[in-house]
């Protein structure tokens, strides 16, 4: 099972008329690993996501994600990823304690499966004492928190994060980061995209994408010994500053 | 699944004052207010005399349509350019002239003739107030024949006199006529807007994007996503009947069930319309003005406040392609008729086939844009 790619994908395209976001992308991602999904505003990242996750009927090409096939068992890959969108994707005028039961209940936990995956969530997070609490009311530090937690309450094994630590302090996105590490040690892949290129240096493999086709990926060292550059930074600049595409 | 999204739903409608208030209070202030102003009958119509004949015939005259609670006097005089002005300052809006002779005219020749001018500015002033007038002095007119009559050389006259009845509505009780339409346009609002605005909503906080990356399938959305609104639908529809009795005295002299039946299949309609719209707009601001658009047609085009039958052709047409159109006269046919489920049978064949497409179309729609 770990030698077998989880995310799979040949020439896979998406075009919008004539405007082609994503061109002809292949690359595989391996069970367990932390993928950084790099590129400018308008690169086609989310719009390479979306395929993956399902959202999104590719144009043309070949991809499999968690074993089933993006254009004809989307359903099948819905019920087998986590997600969470670079908006903030719980209900705020719902409790911490509805939300969980509400995204739960739609990954088909019931009864006791569901109680205990809520307690679970709640001691981890340590919102014991804030379950009956409106989301709305919640630091947007610990909504963020509480949103990656639910979008892997149903333990998947794969999990989308679109600019998960947007907006948040470098002290919240450490500890969402401290997160993603612990869900990868137990064994889930991490499909994340992001624009702060500090992060992309804590991706165990990282491909970076200009004007919809993937311009390089490899280990952050690899990049940076490649390019000479001192971090990712000066690597993403250096591949960047040729997009034609701005916003 | 289905039950999962509908507890969410009343969660979040109960947990939001404002959709509960408009559901609830406004069909209650406009049931109140509205059947009240939206009267068709018009009383205390200005009325300016000018009598230039000052006989007892004149006096009777003028004394009888002044009576009534039609005519209000602002006005009597000689001088027609005098009554002229106060038309014009707006102080006026008819004017009766009972010419000189009128009395003489009447026992000598048998005939006389009395001319009314209306400012026309408000038409249904107007013609109603000539209507009015020409009602009572046609009384006038009976009354002194018969006095006449006494007369030898008058009684080969034809007397002509119209009767009219009102079926159903014998009192002609414009609450009884307006309030079921109001009530139809109440459900319209609550069924169309409130789920549209709810929708819309989620695809502004993203939300109906995380929605979409579960496997809950949009079917078990949509249907859970519609039913809180069907059932306060049903609510605000009791409420509007028990507001109707309490204050208007007005019962259905046909059978609830036929009402709730028919109701209930319109609302599964107008859930259609809501949801197309949800999936056109972007925003609730977007979804606010289309349904602006949207309820202004129904108004002017279901016969609520006009006649459908006097319209144009292509109006009738328009209006028939709207559901309010046909809730409205159904209801009214029930309330105000009587009518049982097996006279509006193809009425809800109409409105089954407009529930079933404009569903079909936002579920249709809906697909593509996931």
């Amino acid at each position: 099972m770990s030698k077998e790619a989880i995310i799979k994908t040949n020439d896979l395209t998406k075009s919008f008329g004539a405007f082609t976001a994503v061109d002809k992308i292949t690359f595989e991602v391996m069970p367990g690993e932390i993928f950084g999904f790099l590129g400018a505003n308008g690169a086609g990242k989310t719009t390479a996501m979306k395929m993956l996750s399902g959202l999104l009927i590719p144009t043309s090409g070949k991809a499999s994600v968690v074993g089933f096939d993006v254009f004809k068992q989307s359903e099948m890959i819905k019920k087998n990823i986590g997600y969470m969108s670079q908006k903030f994707s719980l209900y705020d005028d719902l409790t911490v304690e509805e939300n969980i039961a509400f995204f739960g209940g739609i990954y088909g936990l019931r009864g006791d499966v569901l109680e205990h995956a809520q307690a679970e969530l709640l001691q981890r997070l340590q919102l014991m004492d804030q379950s009956k609490k409106l989301v709305a009311s919640l630091p947007l530090g610990w909504k963020q928190k509480l949103s990656f937690s639910v979008a892997m309450i149903h333990k998947p094994r794969l999990v989308f994060l679109d600019e998960p630590t947007g907006g948040v302090d470098p002290i919240t996105r450490r500890q969402f980061w401290e997160m993603i590490y612990e869900a990868a040690e137990n064994g889930v892949t991490i499909f994340v995209t992001t624009h702060y290129m500090d992060e992309a240096e804590y991706c165990s493999r990282v491909s970076i994408m200009v004007d919809g086709k993937i311009a390089a990926m490899d280990t952050p060292r690899a990049l940076k010994d490649r390019f000479g550059a001192k971090n990712m930074d000066e690597v993403f600049y250096t591949l960047a500053r040729g997009a034609k595409r701005g916003e | 699944m289905i039950g999962i999204v509908i507890k969410k739903e009343f969660r979040q409608i109960f947990r939001n004052p404002n959709i509960l208030r408009m559901m609830m209070v406004m069909p209650i202030i406009q049931l109140i207010i509205i059947p009240f102003a939206a009267d068709y009958e018009i009383k205390n119509i200005d009325l300016a005399i000018v009598n230039q004949d000052n006989s007892s015939y004149s006096q009777r005259l003028v004394q009888k349509l002044v009576a009534g609670n039609y005519f209000q006097l602002v006005e009597a005089g000689t001088d027609y350019r005098t009554a002229q002005e106060s038309i014009e300052k707006g102080h006026a809006d008819l004017i009766i002239t009972i010419p000189h002779d009128f009395e003489k005219n009447i026992i000598k020749e048998n005939k006389a003739t009395i001319s009314i001018s209306a400012d026309a500015v408000n038409g249904v002033k107007a013609g109603l107030g000539n209507l009015y007038a020409n009602q009572i002095i046609g009384q006038f007119n009976a009354e002194i024949r018969e006095e006449l009559l006494v007369m030898p050389r008058h009684n080969e006259i034809v007397n002509i006199q119209t009767f009219s009845q009102n079926r159903y509505n014998p009192h002609n009780d414009y609450h009884l006529f307006m309030v079921p339409g109001i009530l139809a346009l109440l459900v319209t609002m609550v069924g169309a807007l409130i789920s549209t605005l709810n929708i819309v909503s989620e695809k502004e906080k993203g939300t109906i994007e995380q929605i979409n990356v579960t496997p809950l399938k949009k079917y078990q959305f949509i249907i859970g996503k519609l039913t809180p609104f069907w059932i306060l639908g049903m609510i605000s529809i009791t409420i509007g009947f028990i507001i109707s009795y309490l204050v208007f005295g007005i019962v259905s002299l046909g059978g609830y069930l036929s009402i709730y039946l028919y109701s209930g299949l319109y609302l599964l309609a107008v859930l259609g319309i809501g949801l197309l719209l949800s999936t056109f707009v972007d925003t609730q601001q977007q979804a606010t003005l289309f349904s602006f658009f949207l309820m202004m047609n129904f108004v002017l085009l279901s016969g609520l406040y006009t006649t459908v039958e006097s319209m144009p052709g292509w109006a009738r047409f328009l209006s028939d392609l709207l559901p309010p159109s046909h809730f409205i006269k159904v209801i009214r046919s029930i309330f105000i008729k009587g009518s049982s489920v097996v006279d509006i049978l193809p009425e809800f064949g109409i409105m089954a086939i407009f529930a079933v497409v404009l569903n079909g179309l936002a579920v249709l729609n809906y697909r593509k844009r996931a």
